[in-house]
């Protein structure tokens, strides 16, 4: 154990769901604080359920996740993470500000921090002025935003989102990164990210997962060196393009090894 | 449709026209009445019934009678009918309002347990096929005829849809919102509170305008065996005896009784509208 507590430390966990399917298979990673870690695969390959297993939305079958060094179930309890879905699951009866609003109405804020907090959060993901309006009259990329909003609004130490650029299209999904690195080193907040794209995982991440499928287990961890802030210009460094042909060639070789000759 | 038309904005015309579209319909109704009550005297139908002054009275015998004393040097046939008609309407509203209260409390302890559903719906179910009529003296005799028993008999056929649709809304929530909140670690009342009766809102408000016009029903026919003359029950029963002396006079009331349903369901739709925020695609 290290000195410090990681921010997400995984040990051994493993995940067979009713009917026998086996999501994940011994599953060891350790997370530290202020990393920004892409989970990458196939579909099938567990990555949205090991995002779940270290949220305590899933109890894993064998061994377990800390959380800032707790239980998961106790880093649940004191809202340790906030998370954002593929789709923005903002509530349709609320405006925008009160969708930011609602972790914060849980956690029992007054009305005045509350409205102060959201004022805040709405100039961090740039939708000033879109307060009073609700979810329908957003686009799917301004919906995401006050999704991430909402994650960020009680200052989690740790951010947990599951391809939450996947449903968008590419101009858009490439602003948000942008928007999303910004947002991350302004929070200071570590991030697991859930993601298709091997482009994606690289340009954000500051290590990529490579897991591969039937059982789901982590097949190559690969750092990303690139230097920091990620600009647009990162995407055109030869760096760059050889660290998506490793997470490329990682990921062939993870399914590779399962499939029959 | 109605999603395109929301999003276009409202021209001066679209008024105009759904004003045309209220003026249209009802013109479309009396012009069927009277050229078949027309066509039938005309040339002596006699299936599926004879066609006279006493089956099909004028719509205008039907108007004019609205402004006739009701009976020797009585106040006019309007005057009784919205008294009557406002008495009822109470029996109504607290009936509309003890069966929606029991109906949501019924499907909410219902959704808490599948064992539960399964012990209890199908008498729950039960409890609507038996006649009203067979229910309503019952009711009258455990709690004295009054207005009060009236009610409970309104409440007998409100409850029903609002614990299907109850029952229905709260499972509606999507499930990602509850693990939104579970990532909250929110209670399960804070995520009853907070999403799912939110989610189950339009669910209800599809009970409600079933419910609005069954509580008239239920209102005017547990008047009857209750034996109050103050309500639109008693006015059908006393001016159905005097039918085929005086058809208009039924007719009459029967109109009044219709708007009675219709003004209940467009308090309904209003209110709908006043709570119930959704994206334009998911209101019905």
């Amino acid at each position: 154990m290290s000195t410090e507590a990681a921010a997400v430390s995984i040990r051994g966990v493993s995940k067979t769901f009713e009917g026998g399917t086996t999501a994940l298979q011994g599953i060891d990673l350790e997370i530290v604080p202020g990393e920004f870690v892409s989970l990458i695969g196939p579909s099938g390959c567990g990555k949205s359920t090991l995002l779940r297993v270290i949220g305590d939305l899933i109890a894993p079958t064998a061994g377990d996740a800390l959380v800032n060094g707790k239980p998961s179930q106790q880093a649940r309890r004191d809202r340790d993470y906030g998370i954002v879905f593929q789709d923005a699951v903002l509530f349709d009866w609320r405006t925008v500000a009160k969708n930011i609003a609602l972790p914060l109405e849980l956690a029992g804020w007054s009305r005045e921090r509350r409205r102060e907090r959201v004022a805040q959060m709405l100039e961090l993901v740039e939708l000033k002025g879109f307060e009073d309006h609700h979810p329908w009259q957003l686009s799917g990329g301004m919906q995401q935003r006050v999704s991430i909003a909402r994650a960020l609004a009680f200052d989690p130490t740790l951010l947990l989102m599951d391809e939450p650029f996947g449903a968008l299209d590419e101009m858009t999904r490439e602003r948000l990164n942008m928007e999303l690195l910004r947002i991350w080193e302004a929070a200071g907040s570590t991030v697991v990210f859930v993601t298709h794209s091997i482009a994606e995982a690289v340009f954000l991440s500051t290590r990529v997962v490579v897991m591969s499928p039937r059982p789901g287990r982590i097949s190559e961890l690969v750092a990303i060196d690139l230097g920091q802030p990620r600009t647009a210009e990162t995407r055109e460094e030869p760096h760059f393009f050889e660290l998506v042909t490793q997470v490329r060639d990682a990921l062939h070789a993870g399914r590779g090894a399962k499939e029959p000759a | 449709m109605a999603a395109i038309a929301l999003q276009q904005p409202r021209r001066a015309g679209s008024l105009l026209r759904r004003v045309a579209l209220y003026l249209v319909v009802p013109a479309f109704l009396v012009l069927l009445y009277s050229t078949y009550r027309w066509l039938g005297i005309h040339f002596h139908w006699t299936h599926p019934f004879v066609v006279d002054d006493i089956t099909m009275p004028s719509l205008r015998s039907i108007v004019s009678a609205l402004f006739e004393p009701s009976r020797v040097n009585g106040p006019l046939l309007i005057t009784v009918l919205l008294k009557a008609a406002l008495f009822t309407a109470k029996e109504a509203v607290i009936g509309f309002a003890l069966g929606a209260s029991v109906g949501f409390v019924l499907g909410a302890l219902l959704f808490q347990s599948k064992l539960l559903q399964r012990g209890f719906m199908p008498y729950i179910v039960a409890s609507q096929t038996v006649p009203i009529l067979a229910v309503a003296p019952m009711v009258v005799v455990w709690m004295k005829s009054g207005w009060q028993s009236v009610a409970v008999i309104a409440a007998y056929l409100t409850f029903f849809p609002v614990t299907i649709n109850t029952l229905r809304g709260l499972q509606s929530a999507d499930p990602r919102a509850i693990e939104l909140m579970r990532s909250y670690a929110a209670s399960p009342w804070t995520v009853l509170w907070k999403v799912r009766v939110p989610a189950a809102l339009p669910f209800l408000f599809a009970a409600f305008k079933i419910s609005a016009t069954a509580c008239v029903v239920g209102a005017i026919i547990g008047e009857l065996p209750s034996s109050i003359q103050d309500g639109l029950g008693g006015a059908i029963l006393n001016y159905a005896q005097y039918y085929s002396i005086e058809p208009a006079d039924l007719w009459a009331t029967n109109l009044i009784a219709a708007l009675l349903g219709i003004t209940f369901f467009l308090v309904v739709v209003v209110v709908e509208r006043l709570v119930v925020r959704r994206a334009p695609e998911h209101v019905a």
